[in-house]
């Protein structure tokens, strides 16, 4: 299949390529941009006059709820979702059920997301087995089995002792470690500790749950040099720990996701529980610091956190709830707001969606140079769309944007050359 | 949409009573107004009124409680409701209804009026946000978050004593962390234009921002109780001491127990209030709490009242609209 997308702008942060051209795919890969490869004749053209054309998106956060949470999504349900949202790879943490911690399971979910085609679909193995912070999980064969790197699954360990273990052990393997900052004890609560957990009488998760961790977690690398990635940082204190320590020299990535930069402990208001969300949104401080910090590449890449649930998980007093927001529809239009925001240039934005997370993940792709997997997406940047529970594909509706008029649509999403998604025009 | 246009509609008037705060000096003084005059109901040899003559009122309890919903069921009745008493803490939902299923079923009894305790913050909210739109929601105490009647039956006993609000000093005492009995009642003296409310406790038992409540803090009970004009003690639950907010309920009382030596701080005519029930020795000492200057048994009287006064009100202007639309 030979493909031919014809005068959109096409951005590569990765190339710093920013031009009006026509892009080029044979075999599943980018066979050249501007003019065409010699005897190149396309079986499809796709006009992206207005529109543009960018890596597609990586997003180093979303679990799709399969295994073991299929009356959320399914992992063909949110790969569809994905594809739509211009997302061609996603990152699934380990904290499925059964947990990531064997070849089995990293196996099963690979064959689930060939089956339902449209995404790459990556695991992170578990850093401890069966996610409990005391034994190592068999990490060596998680690599073997396609894992891109390993996590704690959204729980900090407790324990220093074995947490250190689990950062030499992985190292060892030359595996990414990817930690997600929040102090299991210190953390147990269910919104920020600000103004409005006080006046709701909700109990109160403190900065300091954020950036203790991250303090204790620096001074471990510090030592080992392992490679690190911090991920959904919520904090503005968090932002700068991180950033000392790339001064430094650190060998230590870190993300937000982009809720965070668009909502508020303010938004709790009604103790809305599509707000409920771990870590919990914080002050206006505190985003609009990390707003910076994916401006200045602190952050180096923002992903979505998708966490889709079924209604039922959100329908009960705020304290009964579960944690977590679907993210996938949203993630490109939330991003782009940021740009049009001037939070961040529109070529920095999509770099922090593509070629950041990619180098983040050591990934082969998130870039337009020639050779490169031909995951692209093409969007019109000036679309207009409402968020509703009909305009998202996700089964999760669980969005504290509904209702949000937004800005920017996918039309069309390629993943190894294949168009897996093109958007219908609605009469 | 926040938890006032929830509870106020576009008139201003009230149709749910699930949070003090929001509301206007108006909607208040109208409470203790109409409490007032229904104060008296209680000595006559009839002690009823046919206001509520007709309508069902449940009390669902989704968490133990004797006193308030005594006061509830007994305010229902002397206004003539039928009254329904659930008490979910040990029936439908450990058998895992949610807790709309369970809003479903008890609207299909064709209710008027729920009345609502739940150890979760925001839950009186939540059942305001999905009954239909005929009945009325009263908070009985949502989590940490509110306690409304309570808040309003602490004010209508205050006003009783030292009507004279803006030279008011209050000291509230205690584990305001978990209080939402605290809340209210300091959205309450807010609204009505105290003078000064003041919050004593370790900082282990303050939320972390609780000035912003409109409250001073002191951390000791020697400053803090210096000339003020009422003392509102609150209950310590003994689970604080496992989940180390405090080291011994004995260290508790001798810092911050409420005794006659500590009581001479305030003004000579202090009144001394609790919202119970009281642990002796732990937060206050008996003496002080059979003492001539505590007003703790009054308040359970007012609470009736004011439980009345809400109900009456909050029903009234739901019965309006609908009569409009007929």
């Amino acid at each position: 299949m030979r493909i031919a997308i014809e005068g959109g702008r096409v951005i590569d942060p990765a190339h710093q390529a920013d031009t009006v051209t026509d892009l080029f795919i044979a075999d599943g890969r980018i066979a050249g941009s501007g003019q065409p490869p010699a005897g190149f004749a396309p079986d499809r053209r796709i006009d992206a006059r207005g529109r543009i054309v960018c890596p597609g998106l990586i997003d180093l956060c979303a679990r799709p709820r399969e295994p073991g949470q299929e009356h959320k999504a399914t992992i063909a349900s949110e790969a569809r979702a994905a594809a739509a949202g211009g997302i061609t790879t996603l990152v699934c943490p380990p904290d499925t059920d059964p947990v990531i911690d064997e070849p089995a399971v990293v196996e099963l979910i690979r064959r689930r997301a060939r089956a339902a085609g449209q995404v790459r679909m990556l695991t992170l193995g578990a850093l401890t087995h069966r996610l409990r912070g005391e034994r190592l999980a068999e990490m060596a064969a998680l690599k073997e089995a396609g894992c891109v790197g390993v996590g704690d699954g959204g729980r900090a360990i407790a324990s220093s002792r074995v947490l250190r273990r689990a950062l030499e052990y992985a190292a060892t393997f030359d595996l990414t470690v990817f930690l997600t900052p929040l102090d299991p004890e210190l953390g147990h609560g269910l919104a920020h500790e600000g103004q409005v957990a006080t006046r709701f009488g909700l109990p109160g998760i403190p900065v300091a749950a954020e950036t203790g961790i991250i303090a204790r977690d620096l001074e471990l690398i510090r030592d080992l040099g392992v490679r690190v990635h911090f991920g959904r940082l919520s904090s503005a204190r968090a932002v700068e720990l991180v950033a000392r320590a790339q001064e430094e020299g650190l060998p230590i990535t870190a993300d937000t996701a982009v809720h965070h930069l668009h909502l508020s402990e303010i938004d709790l208001s009604g103790f809305d529980s599509r707000c409920h969300a771990i870590p919990p949104l914080r002050g206006l401080r505190d985003r609009d610091a990390l707003r910076a910090g994916l401006a200045s590449g602190v952050l180096g890449a923002l992903c979505s956190d998708h966490q889709p649930h079924e209604p039922d998980a959100k329908q009960a007093p705020f304290g009964d709830t579960e944690p977590g927001i679907s993210g996938l529809d949203t993630l490109l239009a939330l991003g782009l707001r940021l740009a049009r925001d001037g939070v961040l240039p529109l070529p920095a934005l999509l770099e922090r969606l593509t070629w950041g997370p990619a180098r983040i993940l050591g990934l082969d792709g998130g870039h337009l140079g020639v050779g490169a997997p031909a995951d692209v997406c093409v969007f019109d940047p000036g679309a207009e769309w409402r968020v509703e529970p009909d305009t998202l594909h996700s089964r999760g509706h669980n969005s504290p944007f509904l209702g949000w008029d937004l800005q920017g649509q996918v039309t069309h999403t390629l993943l190894e050359g294949q168009v897996v998604y093109t958007r219908k025009e609605r009469v | 949409m926040s938890a006032t246009d929830l509870q106020v509609d576009r008139q201003g008037r009230l149709l749910h009573f699930l949070t003090v705060e929001g509301l206007t000096r108006r909607h208040l003084t109208e409470i203790l107004d109409t409490a007032e005059s229904l104060r008296g109901v209680a000595e006559r040899r009839v002690k009823k009124l046919p206001t509520l003559h007709g309508k069902t009122v449940v009390n669902l309890f989704f968490e133990a409680s004797t006193r308030t919903r005594t006061t509830f069921e007994l305010a229902a009745k002397r206004l003539s409701a039928d009254v329904l008493n659930l008490n979910i803490a040990t029936s439908a939902t450990t058998k895992g209804e949610s807790l709309l299923d369970t809003l479903r079923n008890i609207e299909a009894m064709q209710c008027d009026m729920f009345v609502v305790r739940h150890a979760q913050s925001g839950a009186a909210d939540f059942m305001a946000r999905h009954v239909k739109p005929h009945i009325a929601v009263l908070n009985a105490g949502d989590g940490c978050h509110a306690h409304p009647t309570q808040g309003m039956l602490d004010a209508f006993t205050i006003r009783r004593h030292k009507p004279d609000f803006p030279s008011l000093q209050v000291a509230i005492v205690g584990d305001i962390l978990h209080s939402r009995v605290a809340r209210s009642l300091i959205h309450a003296l807010n609204i009505l234009g105290a003078g000064e409310v003041r919050v004593i406790a370790p900082r282990t038992l303050l939320p972390a921002w609780v000035e912003s409540l409109g409250a001073r803090v002191f951390h000791s009970p020697k400053v803090g109780l210096r000339e003020v004009d009422v003392i509102v003690m609150l209950r310590l639950q003994r689970e604080r001491m496992e989940r180390a907010l405090l080291p011994t309920e004995q260290e508790f009382f001798q810092q911050y127990g409420l005794t006659e030596e500590r009581l001479a701080l305030a003004k000579p005519d202090a009144i001394v209030m609790h919202p119970g029930p009281i642990n002796r020795g732990v937060e206050i000492d008996s003496r002080v709490a059979d003492g001539p200057r505590s007003v703790i048994l009054e308040q359970v009287t007012n609470g009736i009242a004011v439980r009345m006064a809400i109900m009456s009100i909050v029903l009234g202007n739901h019965a309006r609209p609908i009569e409009e639309d007929a």
